[in-house]
């Protein structure tokens, strides 16, 4: 019998199309396009009178800056006009599916290529952007690459690789009511911290990860890169297969059966060996929320505020003095009761309809708070379809929130949708850098029942106190 | 893409100031290297005045004075000396192509992200690993302005008399000495992807997307 294997090893070996002692080229099977990082991939290949191997393996989508009001009458901005439009052009040009802006299907690559089935089990999965670790949650191998990486995949259908190292990441127990996947995936941040991951692939297992939705999978893998490892895995089961069956691009019939075949296959061989392993304890974790200005300054929202002082490490501590005076926030401190003026529900990471649907049941009969500006963005024309279908667009609306066109939004501000400078806000996205959201604006990361719960409150707050 | 074998140059060092303290800055992101509104264009060049943009300019668009990129002889640096964790974050290819375009072409740091790591060859931009030890040798001669020398080739940083001896992986080194196109070289192993799709995915047809 062969060596048990990971299924990170199982897709690795798959996908080889040639190795020698130098290096690796590995199948490329789905290609997401969106319009920021694709534009100057298109030009390469026209420079160099190259065609796209393989148009039916890419799907392209505008999402980065699109605007999230109404776009009937145009973008509204030069700029990113001229780039979706130049998106759907090269789409023309090279034969590649293109999703208009008004189609309902348009919306963040990686929740459109989950919901369209274009993303499957087993497969290698790419994108110019570092969130396509999202796709990991069905177990694909699902990593961001570079506008150079972009064109070659364009040019071959596969990428100059090397392989990466087996990182198990093992969370164990239940979850507390309202801790939810964002808590357990900033939890793992804070454990590994944000170059925890460097070099790695990361299987996510335990009790607590397979009990999980397929939605609160892909926010788990999402955050991955956050970790610094590129991709995130977990074995697919009968909860993968039973959200991909019939979607528009899922396989059908005969294909269907021979691919939940092969499917069954992926999970780790029992005894296969990982370079590293960790475990994580989910059943007395408390929401999480980010302080600093690294996803991996992340503490409990009955926690304080760290002290520069208590630190050893001298790069360590003129960062965190560096974050906590960006943030304005005061050394010791507690964390719950911190003022925000803004409130961003959507992105990648939280813009799925179960992330609206834990957001809607804390805010259902309340109001957001008077100093608040509170936003919820759909990850797509299909989740905001389904979201007015069950009435969260009114609790939303009632509340006090605004309910916008999809798109990335104010997860990296591309668009309109901004912080003003030193404006605090309580986000459901990815990252609180500095600048991220808006130059000298603030982020704290959080799950999307926090946010709800901080909007109503208009302040930082345990979402468990609103309940109870 | 332009050849690389050896350059000679300032180095910048990005610091961080706690008290009368100064360490290395850990954990510059891409956001930090070029921020979102200078990702819209739909070319590769020119992004180099952006470069570190929040922290280069003040909300008028005045340089500031303390910024290291702004002040002489740093303002022609060509080697950027940071602590650990550079270029985390964001894919954009936008951030090696600015730091292209402002003239730097070797980074030196305890250790990069993954993707930003890989950017960097592919647009001729060497990023050295170097343990913090021996990064923190450098910062002296680095603020004082004296000119360093990369040896890719002998894999050797020198300044001042001198010598650290840094890895680079095989490949890597090749591409950037030739200053090879990824593509071309792929697209001499056409007939291994040629063979590749035929045998497998003719044997996994559902990996192919519906309605192909």
């Amino acid at each position: 019998m062969s060596e048990p294997k990971t299924i990170y090893d199982k897709i690795w070996e798959t996908h080889l199309v040639y190795e020698d002692n130098k290096d690796c080229l590995l199948y490329i099977d789905r290609h997401l396009i969106h319009e920021v990082t694709s534009p100057q991939a298109f030009e390469g290949l026209r420079m160099s009178n190259r065609s796209v191997r393989k148009p039916s393996n890419a799907l392209a989508v505008a999402d980065h800056n699109i605007p999230t009001t109404d776009r009937s009458k145009g973008i509204g901005d030069e700029e990113s006009e001229i780039q979706i439009q130049t998106l759907e052009d090269n789409c023309k040009e090279f034969g590649i599916e293109y999703i208009k802006t008004s189609d309902k299907r348009q919306g963040i690559v990686h929740i459109i290529g989950p919901e369209q089935g274009f993303t499957l089990p087993g497969l290698t999965i790419v994108c110019g952007d570092s969130h396509t670790s999202t796709h990991g949650a069905f177990g694909a191998l699902a990593h961001g690459i570079g506008t150079s990486e972009v064109e070659h995949v364009l040019a071959t259908q596969t990428l100059i690789q090397k392989k990466a190292k087996n990182f198990r990441v093992t969370i164990n127990g239940k979850c507390n009511q309202n801790v939810t996947a964002k808590d357990l995936a900033l939890s793992v941040i804070g454990a590994i911290g944000t170059a925890g991951g460097t070099g790695y692939v990361i299987e996510y297992t335990g009790e607590a990860v397979k009990s999980l939705t397929i939605e609160g999978r892909m926010t788990l893998c999402n955050l991955t890169i956050e970790a610094g490892a590129r991709a995130g895995l977990i074995a697919p089961d009968e909860k993968t297969f039973e959200y991909l069956k019939g979607r528009p691009m899922s396989p059908k019939g005969d294909d269907w059966d021979k691919a939940v075949e092969y499917w069954s296959k992926l999970p780790s061989d029992e005894g296969a060996k990982y370079d590293k392993s960790i475990e994580i304890d989910a059943t007395n974790l408390s929401p999480l929320v980010t302080w600093g200005t690294s996803p991996e300054d992340v503490i409990s929202i009955d926690g304080k505020i760290p002290k520069p002082e208590d630190i050893e490490d001298d790069s360590k501590r003129s960062a965190v003095k560096r974050s906590l005076d960006y943030m304005n926030l005061t050394p010791g401190s507690p964390i719950k009761g911190v003022e925000i003026d803004r409130v961003f529900i959507g992105s990648c990471t939280n813009g799925r309809i179960e992330d609206l649907r834990e957001a809607a049941s804390i805010v259902e009969g309340k109001k957001v708070s008077s100093n608040v500006i509170a936003m919820v963005v759909p990850g797509s024309g299909l989740v905001k379809e389904q979201a007015e279908k069950e009435g969260l667009d009114k609790i939303f609306l009632s509340a006090g929130f605004e309910w916008r066109e999809p798109g990335c939004s104010m997860c990296l501000a591309m668009n309109a949708d901004k912080l003003s400078p030193k404006e605090r806000c309580a986000s459901t996205s990815n990252r609180n850098f500095e600048g991220r959201q808006g130059r000298e604006g603030r982020t704290h990361l959080v799950s999307p029942s926090m946010a709800a719960a901080a909007a109503i409150k208009g302040c930082l707050t345990d979402v468990r106190e609103l309940i109870n | 893409m332009e050849k690389f074998s050896s350059i000679k140059g300032i180095a910048a060092t990005m610091l961080n100031k706690s008290g009368n303290q100064l360490s290395l800055m850990m954990n510059i992101d891409t956001d930090m290297i070029i921020p979102k509104q200078f990702l819209k264009t739909i070319k590769r060049s020119g992004l180099g005045k952006n470069l570190f943009d929040e922290m280069r300019y003040d909300m008028n668009g005045n340089e500031i004075e303390s910024f290291v990129l702004n002040r002489d002889p740093f303002t022609k640096a060509k080697i950027l000396i940071a602590g650990k964790n550079f270029g985390c974050g964001s894919s954009r290819e936008h951030a090696p192509w600015s730091i292209l375009d402002f003239g730097i072409k070797v980074i030196i740091a305890p250790s990069f992200a993954d993707i930003f790591f890989n950017n960097c060859f592919k647009n001729g931009i060497l990023p050295i690993k170097l343990n913090e030890e021996k990064i923190n040798l450098l910062i002296d001669d680095s603020m004082k302005g004296i000119e360093f020398e990369v040896n890719l080739i002998n894999q050797l940083i020198i300044i001042n008399g001198k010598e650290f001896s840094f890895d680079v992986d095989a490949i890597n080194k090749d591409c950037l000495v030739k200053g090879l196109d990824d593509i071309g070289s792929t697209l001499e192993r056409e007939a291994y992807i040629d063979e590749y799709e035929k045998k497998v995915l003719d044997n996994f047809a559902w990996r192919n997307p519906e309605g192909d």
